[in-house]
C-alpha cells in the first residue's frame, strides 16, 4: 500500500462513485496505489481474505492510464418494491419517461438541493418477476431496472423513486431494496461495459 | 490464479437477519449492526456444547475496542466446542424499530437472538451501563428480574470492574464474576458443559448452585440482606447450605501464558480506539487511594518484553492496524519499559506504525519514553496526572508528586518540542477545600510562565482537564462522603475565574471539566446496595438509556426516580452519596473479597485523613494490604534482561491467517 506524504499519511485509495449507504451492490470499483508491483491475482486474494464475508474482491487489474472515475459513465440498478403493484409502478414509469424534466429535492452536504432526476435516466423498465422474492411469497413485488448516467449532482435510485412520487404519487408500502448490478463505460448501444476491460487487454481508455 | 468466489452471508438457522436487514436503512450508522469484521468468528450452532453471548453495554463505537470482551471472545472461541458471539447496546432509533417489528436483541456475529445462548456475559467498566443492561435483557425477551427466569433463559453474568459491587444490579443478573476473566469463563464453561451433558439436572437452580460452589462466582439469589432500622445493612448471609460466606476474585497469573488478543477485531464502523492494544502489565501498587482499578487488580503482574514484542508483531500482521497502545494502569512503571519502547521504536522505524503509551506519571522519564516513541515523527499527546491541585490534597490521595516536579517535567516536555500538554486533576476529593482546587490555577499559570521562559516562545499551551471524584468500593475512600454537585460546580467556576484572572496566561490554558451531577449518580450506583436496583429500574422505565453519554443522561430522571423509590426503604439519594460511613458499618460488598484486608483499607483511609503517604510495595517492603496472602498470589515483575531484536522485513503480500471467510 502506498501512502500520501505529510504529517499524517493516508493510504492511497480512491473510490469511484461509491453506492449510497443502505444500498446493495454487485459492482463497486476502487483504485489503490501500491508501493511495489504485485501480481493482481495475489492482491485480489489478500484483500478478499481481509474483508468481511459479503465484501468480495472479484478481480484486480493493473491500471493502464486514465482514471477510473472517467470509466464510470453509468450504473445499472435494480429496485425491488415489495408490496407494490407492478401495474401501478408501470404507470408511474410511463409518466416519468414521458416527462422532459422531473425535479426532486434531496439533502446533500451542501444543504437542500433541487435537481432534475429525469435526464440522467437512460433506461427504466418494470421487470415482471419470474418468482416472488424468497421471504415475500404471495406478496406482490414490483421490480424496476434502470440505467442512470453518472452526473453531478449524482442521481441516485432514491432520487428516481422521488421522481416517481412527483409524477405519479407513487409511495412504496415498505422500504425498497436497491441493488447496483453493474457500472462502467456506456457503449453506443446503451449497454454498460466493465471498466476493468481496458486493464485486461492492455488498451488505454479514452486515449489519454 | 485462484478463482474468486462470492461468499454468501452464511445461512444461519436462528438468524434474525432477514427481519433486521429491512430496518437498517432507517437507522443511523447501520454498519455497526452488521458484524463480519476481520477477527470475527462465526461457528456452527449445533455442534457447540456451550454458547456465550458477550456484551459490552454501550454502543458499538465504544464497545468494540473493549479489551475485556475481545480477550474473552477469543479465549472462548478457541475452545472447539464453545461458541461466543458479541452484542452491543443498540441506539434508541433501532430499539424503537426492533420493538415495533419484534426483532430481539441479537449478536452481531451471526445475528442470533441473545435469548438462545446458554450464558449472557456482560462486562461493566462503568456503572453507567446499567440501564443499557436492562434494555438488552428486555429486548432479548429475557425476564427483567432474575427471579422470574426459567430454564429457557440464559444465565446472565456480570463481569468487569463494576462487578466488584454488583448489588445494585443483583435483581437483574444471575451471577457476577470478580476479577480476571480468562480462566473464569473457562471454568464456568466447564460447569455449564457438564450440567448440560448430564441432561440439565435440577434446572437453572442447580446450575447456579454449581457455579456458586466454586467460591468465585457470586450468585446474589443465594444471599439474603438484612437491614437495621436506620437503613444500614445488618448482615449479608447465604440462605442455603453449600454456598460460601464470601466470594473471591479471580487472578490470572503469568500473563505470558495468556497473550490475548492474538487476533484483534478490526472494526468496520468508526470506533473510539482503532489500534492494537497490548496490556503490558496488570495491577498497580502505586496506591492512589481514589483508584479502584489499582486496588482491585493487585498484585502487579508484568507481561515480559519479549511476549509484548511478539504480540505486537503478530497483532499488527493480523490486523493491519497502524497504531499500537501499550496499556496498563501506569505504563512507565514496567520494569523494562525503556528497552520495550526503544526496541519497538527501532523495529517500526520508517513504517507507518505509531506507538503510544498512556502517560500519567509525572516525571521526566515519561518524556524520554515519549521521545523514543516519537521517532517516526509523530508525537503522541502527553498527559500528566497530578490529580490533586495542592500538595496537601495529593498527600490525602497518595499521589506523590511535588509542584516542582510537575513544573520541571512539563517544561522538559516543552523544551523537547511538545507545544501542548494535558494536565489531569480531580475535583470533589475527600477533605478538599476551595483552596485546594484553586491551586490548580496557580500550577497551570506557573507551567505556562516557566514554559515560555524556557522556550522563549509564546506558542505553548496546556489543557487542564478535571474529572469528578467518585468514591468506589474496595478503596480506602469507600467510606468517604461525596461533595454535593453544587459545591463541585462552584469550585469549578471559581477555578475557571482564577485561571482567566491573568488574561495572557489564561489564553494559553484550556479548561475541560464535567459538572458534578453525573458523578453523583455514578456514586449512587457504585456504592449502592440491592435497594438501588429499584431506582435503576424506574429510570429505565422512564426512558433512561446510554447514561454515560451527556446528551442522553438526565440527572433529573435519576433524582426523581430516587425520590419516588427510596423513601419506602427509609433512605434517599444523599444517604448513598454525601454520607460518610463509619468503621463498623456493613458495606454492601463486604461479602465480596477483592483480597484487600478491610482493616488495612480503614487504616489507609485514616492515613489519608492524616495526610500520610504510602509507598509502592514493588520497591519498598510489603505494607500488608492483604491481597497476596489472601489470594495466594505474588508480584510478578522483571527485568528479564532480554531485548527486542530488529524485525526481518516481510516482503510481498500478507494474507491474514485464520480470518473467517
Amino acid at each position: 500500500m502506498a501512502y500520501s506524504q505529510g504529517f499524517t499519511p493516508h493510504p492511497k485509495i480512491s473510490y469511484a462513485s461509491a453506492a449510497p449507504t443502505g444500498v446493495a451492490s454487485e459492482a463497486e470499483y476502487l483504485e489503490i496505489g501500491l508501493r511495489e508491483s504485485v501480481d493482481p491475482a495475489a492482491l485480489r486474494a489478500a484483500l478478499d481474505a481481509a474483508l468481511s464475508p459479503g465484501l468480495d474482491v472479484l478481480d484486480a487489474v493493473v491500471a493502464t492510464g486514465g482514471s477510473l472515475v472517467d470509466r464510470i459513465e453509468a450504473a445499472h440498478w435494480r429496485i425491488e418494491l415489495p408490496g407494490a403493484d407492478p401495474e401501478v409502478v408501470g404507470a408511474a414509469v410511463t409518466a416519468f419517461t414521458a416527462a422532459d424534466e422531473v425535479f426532486v429535492e434531496r439533502m446533500t452536504k451542501q444543504g437542500r438541493r433541487t435537481f432534475d432526476a429525469r435526464a440522467a435516466v437512460i433506461d427504466i423498465n418494470v421487470i415482471m418477476p419470474d418468482e416472488a422474492p424468497s421471504e415475500a411469497v404471495a406478496v406482490p413485488c414490483a421490480i424496476l431496472e434502470l440505467v442512470v448516467r453518472q452526473v453531478t449532482p449524482a442521481v441516485r435510485p432514491d432520487d428516481v423513486l422521488s421522481g416517481l412520487r412527483v409524477v405519479a404519487d407513487l409511495e412504496p408500502p415498505v422500504s425498497p431494496r436497491v441493488t447496483r448490478l453493474a457500472q462502467g463505460t456506456l457503449t453506443a448501444q446503451g449497454a454498460i461495459a466493465d471498466p476493468l476491460d481496458a486493464g485486461r487487454d492492455g488498451a488505454v481508455i479514452g486515449g489519454r | 490464479m485462484s478463482a474468486p468466489s462470492i461468499t454468501p452471508r452464511s445461512a444461519v438457522a436462528n438468524s434474525v437477519w432477514p427481519r433486521l436487514e429491512p430496518l437498517l436503512p432507517q437507522v443511523a450508522k447501520p454498519i455497526q449492526y452488521v458484524g463480519g469484521e476481520l477477527g470475527a468468528v462465526v461457528k456452527d450452532w449445533d455442534t457447540a456444547a456451550v454458547r456465550w453471548a458477550l456484551m459490552y453495554p454501550d454502543a458499538y463505537e465504544v464497545g468494540l475496542p473493549n479489551q475485556g470482551v475481545q480477550i474473552l471472545y477469543e479465549v472462548l472461541n478457541e475452545q472447539p466446542d464453545v461458541l461466543a458471539e458479541r452484542t452491543y447496546a443498540v441506539w434508541p432509533d433501532l430499539e424503537r424499530l426492533m420493538r415495533a417489528h419484534q426483532v430481539p436483541q441479537f449478536t452481531i456475529d451471526a445475528h442470533r437472538p441473545v435469548r438462545d445462548f446458554d450464558v449472557f456475559g456482560v462486562s461493566f467498566a462503568t456503572e453507567l451501563g446499567y440501564t443499557n443492561l436492562l434494555t438488552a435483557i428486555d429486548l432479548a425477551g429475557i425476564p427483567l428480574l432474575a427471579a422470574d427466569r426459567g430454564d429457557a433463559d440464559p444465565v446472565v453474568v456480570a463481569g468487569g470492574h463494576a462487578a466488584f459491587n454488583p448489588e445494585p444490579i443483583a435483581a437483574f443478573v444471575d451471577a457476577a464474576v470478580l476479577g480476571d476473566g480468562e480462566e473464569a469463563v473457562l471454568e464456568i464453561t466447564t460447569i455449564v458443559r457438564e450440567w448440560k451433558a448430564e441432561g440439565s439436572p435440577g434446572g437453572r437452580d442447580e446450575l447456579l448452585l454449581r457455579l456458586a460452589r466454586t467460591e468465585s462466582v457470586y450468585v446474589p439469589r443465594f444471599y439474603d440482606v438484612d437491614y437495621l432500622p436506620d437503613g444500614r445493612i445488618q448482615r449479608v448471609v447465604p440462605n442455603r447450605p453449600d454456598v460460601p460466606f464470601r466470594v473471591h476474585k479471580r487472578t490470572t497469573m503469568d500473563l505470558d501464558a495468556w497473550p490475548y488478543p492474538k487476533k484483534p477485531l478490526v472494526p468496520l464502523a468508526e470506533t473510539v480506539h482503532e489500534r492494537y492494544a497490548v496490556e503490558i502489565f496488570r495491577g498497580c501498587t502505586r496506591g492512589c487511594r481514589f483508584c479502584q482499578a489499582g486496588m482491585i487488580t493487585r498484585p502487579v503482574r508484568e507481561r515480559s518484553i519479549t511476549t509484548v514484542g511478539q504480540m505486537v508483531r503478530e497483532g499488527l500482521e493480523f490486523s493491519g492496524f497502524h497504531e499500537v497502545g501499550l496499556l496498563s494502569l501506569s505504563s512507565a512503571d514496567h520494569s523494562e519499559i525503556g528497552d520495550m519502547c526503544s526496541g519497538l521504536a527501532q523495529q517500526y522505524e520508517g513504517t507507518n506504525v505509531s506507538l503510544s503509551l498512556p502517560s500519567t506519571r509525572v516525571d521526566a522519564f515519561n518524556i524520554d519514553l515519549a521521545q523514543e516513541l516519537a521517532r517516526n515523527g509523530r508525537r503522541t499527546g502527553l498527559t500528566f496526572a497530578p490529580e490533586g491541585g495542592s500538595e496537601r490534597i495529593r498527600k490525602v490521595i497518595n499521589k506523590m508528586v511535588s509542584k516542582e516536579d510537575l513544573i520541571r517535567t512539563v517544561v522538559t516536555a516543552y523544551t523537547n518540542g511538545w507545544r501542548q500538554v494535558k494536565l489531569y486533576f480531580m475535583c470533589g476529593l475527600p477533605t478538599e477545600t476551595d483552596e485546594d482546587v484553586l491551586e490548580i490555577a496557580e500550577m497551570a499559570h506557573e507551567v505556562i510562565r516557566a514554559g515560555r521562559a524556557a522556550t522563549g516562545s509564546r506558542d505553548i499551551r496546556c489543557t487542564v482537564s478535571i474529572g469528578g471524584f467518585v468514591p468506589k468500593p474496595h478503596t480506602p475512600f469507600q467510606w468517604a462522603a461525596m461533595a454535593p454537585p453544587d459545591v463541585i460546580d462552584n469550585r469549578l467556576r471559581l477555578l475557571k475565574q482564577a485561571v482567566n484572572a491573568d488574561r495572557s496566561l489564561g489564553r494559553a490554558i484550556g479548561f475541560r471539566y464535567h459538572d458534578g451531577e453525573p458523578s453523583l449518580i455514578e456514586g449512587l450506583l457504585s456504592r449502592g446496595d440491592r435497594r438501588v436496583s429499584a431506582v435503576i429500574r424506574r429510570v429505565w422505565e422512564n426512558g433512561g438509556r446510554f447514561d454515560g453519554w451527556s446528551e442522553h443522561f438526565s440527572y433529573q430522571r435519576w433524582v426523581e426516580a430516587a425520590a419516588e423509590v427510596l423513601p419506602d426503604f427509609g433512605v434517599d439519594l444523599d444517604w448513598y452519596t454525601t454520607r460518610e460511613r463509619d468503621e463498623l458499618e456493613v458495606l454492601p460488598w463486604d461479602h465480596l473479597d477483592s483480597g484487600l484486608d478491610k482493616d488495612w483499607l480503614w487504616q489507609d483511609w485514616q492515613d489519608a485523613l492524616g495526610e500520610y503517604e504510602q509507598d509502592d510495595c514493588r520497591w519498598t517492603p510489603c505494607f500488608d494490604c492483604g491481597v497476596c496472602p489472601a489470594m495466594d498470589t505474588e508480584i510478578q515483575i522483571g527485568p528479564t534482561g532480554r531485548k527486542l531484536l530488529p524485525l526481518t522485513p516481510v516482503n510481498g503480500l500478507r494474507v491474514p491467517s485464520g480470518a473467517q471467510q
